[in-house]
């Protein structure tokens, strides 16, 4: 990297109203930062402080981001020949398995709650830490294991049955490593669980004097919905998936009709997990993106109240929809027309949000820094997402497309162009409060651009070649679709560089970047007001909170309520 | 795709076949869709350009207005979304129903799939293998099993795709309006050779289809079934004479069924299936349960074939008993009406 680094231009001064932590006392000596004290690597293994146990959390995600992405390239590389000429069908079966696997969960599922939400939750209720910090590690080291079970399971020994499990031909029909990797996921369930449970009770306990609910950063709303549906639906995967290892391991007939069992039974358990999932992914989300669209356009959110309740319906309904994955699958008329009409139901909260985050760059005075091109570029992709789901949730047009890369394309516009977007803009925002440093603005401006611009060239294609009816899980394919096939591999290829890039320039950043100071964006959240990096107890003194989370207007009209 | 062609590219679709009336239907829906969600995101995606344009920061000490929402705005885009979703719903719905109420003339094809290949059955005992053909002008009832793990029967140019279930028909109907030939998917997963489920659905004008079963008639799917029946030993116990021990299948397909414990059922092709299969499962009164289970004997092909012959049984079809062939494994050793067996 060459050293271009630039510091931001200069913001105005935070806004003059009443400061929200109290500066500390005069002559007080300053306590060290988080990363330098105590020393040593078990300090780092043995911690009990959220933001280390943070950073454990972002190294071993971003690990696993990249074993996905490997995967997800062979994907690509096969599918630019119509005959697949790259790997074998059996191989291919597992790349897409291990692709799937890993990135739900061991990616998408924890990042967003386990990196950023574990960095800064805390501290923008104004906590010393969360309420379990010891249960906090446990949850790290046993999502490490269960991802060294699975991971071995698929990396070294394969799995074939698709991340989603279907019996009879997981517990028949694959001759892979189907219940290693299962029991994987199942102990990595168990550090889901604790998140959320340490997470609920933190928001219900640790909240600092004058945070009431309705100042709570919609950051924290949204973990605090998500923390919910993992504790009411990660049992039930748990249970789906020991089922599917019974039957496989003893030849209990549960799942398989040959044994007396319903295949269709699995696919409900199993989607009563999977949908309140993607609600896991993208929620969290959607809180970084309101903080940074807030921050960027220098504006109060508009219409905290809908934000925050949006975040609990959409929690709340995510429970309501799974049948929608199954409309093609043999369930009644009755249960699809129901899972239908619950699925436009739980778009609205959804459009909510993206509205309000419209409405509140208006009139603004907005940067485009990094993260504020994350930003927009989530509320664009996830737009696009989102309502490629009110095709999927019309009956007839699910008949058509279901299974096919319309779907494929449709979710990855919501986890890859919507959540990892918003995970990369948080990384981005945060960045320099985590390590005291700045990057380079014009390398992660570029980054953030050449994202962009290849999550469309990838996935808009997809749409097209689903619709024609090209089926997902497909090794190979008829030659028609073969030139769409080869601009989404070409999309890829430039998505591949610009998830790449941050790697670099952040480590840059770590040693050759420009020191941050306590707040180089001029945002108003609490975990602003304390220096960067943090001390270990976050702040010098219990802050105060006297005013809600958004308070970046300086002047001009007020049309509050 | 003339551009691709002025540039030396194969020629690519970018949008599938129509070949029945249902395709126009979904597709007229999704043409709908896509102009409500594209009106919308394009709405978003403006006010975003101009909104990143005319209040980007010009200066930091830029004055932004303490807004904090405006209920009325905000109740009418919550609510507002509602007509168009419910359209969409409704729409969806309308078109979607149709997969339940098949014509009860349609031509009827029985389909099995088992890992990689789709198996196909017509009534006139014609066969193939990966290919359907289908008579246009003329509805046509898929009835499918699977012999192993779940596949689906993808068929975009009908719009339509139905997962295969091992252990349960499932049907799925069409009418094809375009000869043609089109592709045919398996849609669900089913392991290695998945890519290679894959086939052709032939759609042909109706003279072409008749010549093209009577090329390829082997004798109906009904006359075979007869041959398994007899060689089962099925008509040891289902037979007209004397005091059978079994009920007489003549005439049954269609009617309801009284079983021992009191409730009623239609006797339908997963009926006579279960009977085959799983003959404790639904114990037709007054009869006792003394049918052995053919699981394991029969393939779901053959079960296609003996549920096509006793759907064919009129009055007086059912064959005398044949005592050459032995007595199938697990059937009683001793004739239920022992006796009385040769007239
Ligand atoms: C050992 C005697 C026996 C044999 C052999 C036998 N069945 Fe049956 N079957 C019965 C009896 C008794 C019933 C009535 C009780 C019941 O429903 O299980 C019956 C019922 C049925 C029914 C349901 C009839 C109704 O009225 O509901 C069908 C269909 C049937 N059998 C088909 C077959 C076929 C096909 C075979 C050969 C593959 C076969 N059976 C072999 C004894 C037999
Ligand atoms: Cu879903
Ligand atoms: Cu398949």
């Amino acid at each position: 990297m060459s050293t271009d680094l630039e510091v931001f231009p200069p913001l105005r001064p935070a806004p003059p109203s009443e400061p929200q932590a109290a500066p500390p006392l005069p002559g007080a000596a300053v306590a060290p930062s988080y990363l330098t004290e105590p020393h040593g690597w078990a300090s780092w293994l043995f911690t009990t402080d959220h933001k280390r146990i943070a950073i454990l959390y972002m190294v071993t995600v971003t690990l696993f981001f990249f074993v996905g992405g490997a995967a997800a390239t062979v994907i690509r590389l096969n599918l630019i020949a119509p005959q697949g000429s790259l790997v074998s069908a059996e191989l291919y079966n597992k790349l897409f398995t291990a692709h799937g696997i890993v990135m739900v969960w061991f990616f998408l599922i924890p990042v967003i709650p386990t990196v950023l939400g574990n960095f800064v939750l805390p501290m923008m209720i104004g906590a010393k830490d969360l309420a379990f910090p010891r249960l906090n590690l446990l949850s790290w080291y046993v999502f490490t294991a269960g991802a060294v079970i699975t991971l071995t399971a698929v990396l070294f020994g394969g799995v074939d049955s698709g991340w989603t499990f279907y019996p009879p031909f997981s517990t028949r029909s694959s001759y892979t490593y189907v219940v290693p990797a299962a029991v994987g996921i199942i102990v990595t369930g168990f550090s889901t669980i604790m998140t959320g449970l340490n997470f609920v009770i933190t928001v219900h306990t640790l909240r600092a004097p004058g945070m009431t609910w309705g100042r709570l950063p919609i950051f924290v709303w949204s973990n605090y919905a998500t923390s919910l549906i993992m504790l009411l639906a990660t049992p039930v995967l748990a249970a789906v998936l020991a089922l599917i290892a019974v039957e496989r391991l003893a030849g209990i007939g549960i799942f398989d009709p040959s044994l007396g069992g319903d295949p269709i039974l699995f696919q409900h358990l199993f989607w009563f997990y999977s949908h309140p999932a993607v609600y896991i992914m993208i929620l969290p989300g959607m809180g970084v993106v309101t903080e940074l669209v807030t921050c960027f356009s220098r504006k109060t959110l508009f219409g905290y109240k809908f934000v925050a309740a949006a975040s609990i319906c959409i929690a709340g309904f995510g429970f309501l929809v799974w049948g929608h994955h199954m409309f093609v699958a043999g369930q009644s008329l009755l249960a699809s027309i129901a899972f239908s009409a619950l699925s436009y139901l739980v778009a609205i909260p959804s459009a909510i949000k993206v509205f309000n985050w419209t409405a509140t760059m208006f009139r603004g005075s907005i940067a485009f820094e990094a993260p504020m091109l994350y930003a927009v570029g989530f509320i664009l992709l996830f737009t696009i997402g989102g309502m490629s789901g009110l095709f999927l949730a019309a009956l007839a047009v699910d008949q058509h497309v279901h299974d096919t890369y319309f779907i494929i394309a449709h979710f990855h516009f919501i986890m890859v162009g919507g959540m990892v977007s918003a995970y990369f803009g948080g990384l981005h925002y945060w960045w320099p409060k985590m390590t005291g440093r700045l990057y380079s603005r014009p390398w992660s401006r570029l980054a953030a651009l050449l994202i962009f611009a290849g999550f469309f060239l990838t996935f808009l294609p997809q749409f097209v070649l689903g619709y024609l009816g090209m089926p997902r899980r497909y090794h190979h394919y008829p030659p028609e679709f073969q030139v769409l096939n080869v601009l989404s591999s070409a999309g890829a290829s430039i998505l591949a560089v610009g998830y790449v890039l941050p790697f670099f320039y952040l480590f840059h950043s770590l040693r050759w970047g420009k020191p941050a100071g306590p707040n180089p964006w001029q945002a108003t959240g609490l975990e602003w007001q304390t220096a960067s990096p943090p001390p270990k107890h976050n702040f010098e003194q219990t802050p105060v909170i006297t005013r809600g989370p958004y308070e970046y207007a300086t002047g001009g009209t007020d049309h509050a309520r | 795709m003339d551009l691709f062609a002025a540039i030396g590219m194969p020629e690519v679709p970018l949008f599938p076949d129509q070949a029945s009336a249902h395709a126009g239907r979904v597709d007229r829906l999704f043409f709908f869709i896509l102009a409500v969600t594209g009106g919308m995101g394009a709405s978003v995606g403006l006010l975003l350009a101009v909104f990143a344009f005319r209040y980007r920061r010009r200066t930091a000490a830029d004055r932004t207005p303490r807004i904090t929402g405006f209920p009325l705005l905000e109740w009418g885009w919550t609510l507002g979304p509602i007509l168009p979703f419910a359209v969409m719903f409704a729409w969806g719905l309308a078109v979607y129903r149709d997969n339940y109420a098949p014509p009860p003339d349609a031509y009827e094809v029985f389909v099995v799939g088992k890992q990689w290949m789709w198996k196909v059955q017509h009534p006139g005992g014609q066969r193939e293998i990966n290919e359907l053909h289908l008579p246009a002008g003329r509805p046509v009832k898929v009835t499918l099993i699977s012999e192993d793990v779940i596949h689906d029967f993808g068929t975009p140019a009908f719009r339509k795709k139905v997962d295969v279930l091992p252990g349960r028909y499932v049907t799925v109907w069409y009418e094809p309006t375009a000869p043609g030939r089109y592709r045919l998917f398996c849609n669900q997963y089913c392991g290695t050779g998945h890519a290679d489920m894959v086939g052709a659905i032939v759609v042909q004008r109706p003279d072409e289809h008749s010549k093209w079963l009577r090329d390829h008639a082997e004798g109906s799917a009904a006359l075979e079934g007869r041959k398994l029946f007899l060689k089962l030993q099925c008509v040891s116990c289902h037979r007209t004479d004397g005091d059978a021990k079994a009920p007489v299948l003549e005439g049954l397909y269609g009617r309801r069924v009284l079983l021992r414990d009191g409730s009623t059922t239609e006797a339908d092709a997963a009926y006579i299936r279960d009977s085959i299969l799983y003959p404790a499962k639904q114990v037709a009164a007054p009869w006792e349960p003394v049918m052995p289970t053919f699981q394991g004997q029969v393939s779901e092909e053959e079960v296609l074939l003996l549920v096509a012959y006793v759907r064919s049984l009129g009055r007086g079809d059912l064959p005398r008993p044949n005592n050459d062939t032995p007595p199938p494994i697990g059937a009683p050793t001793e004739l239920p009406n022992a006796g009385g067996a040769k007239k």
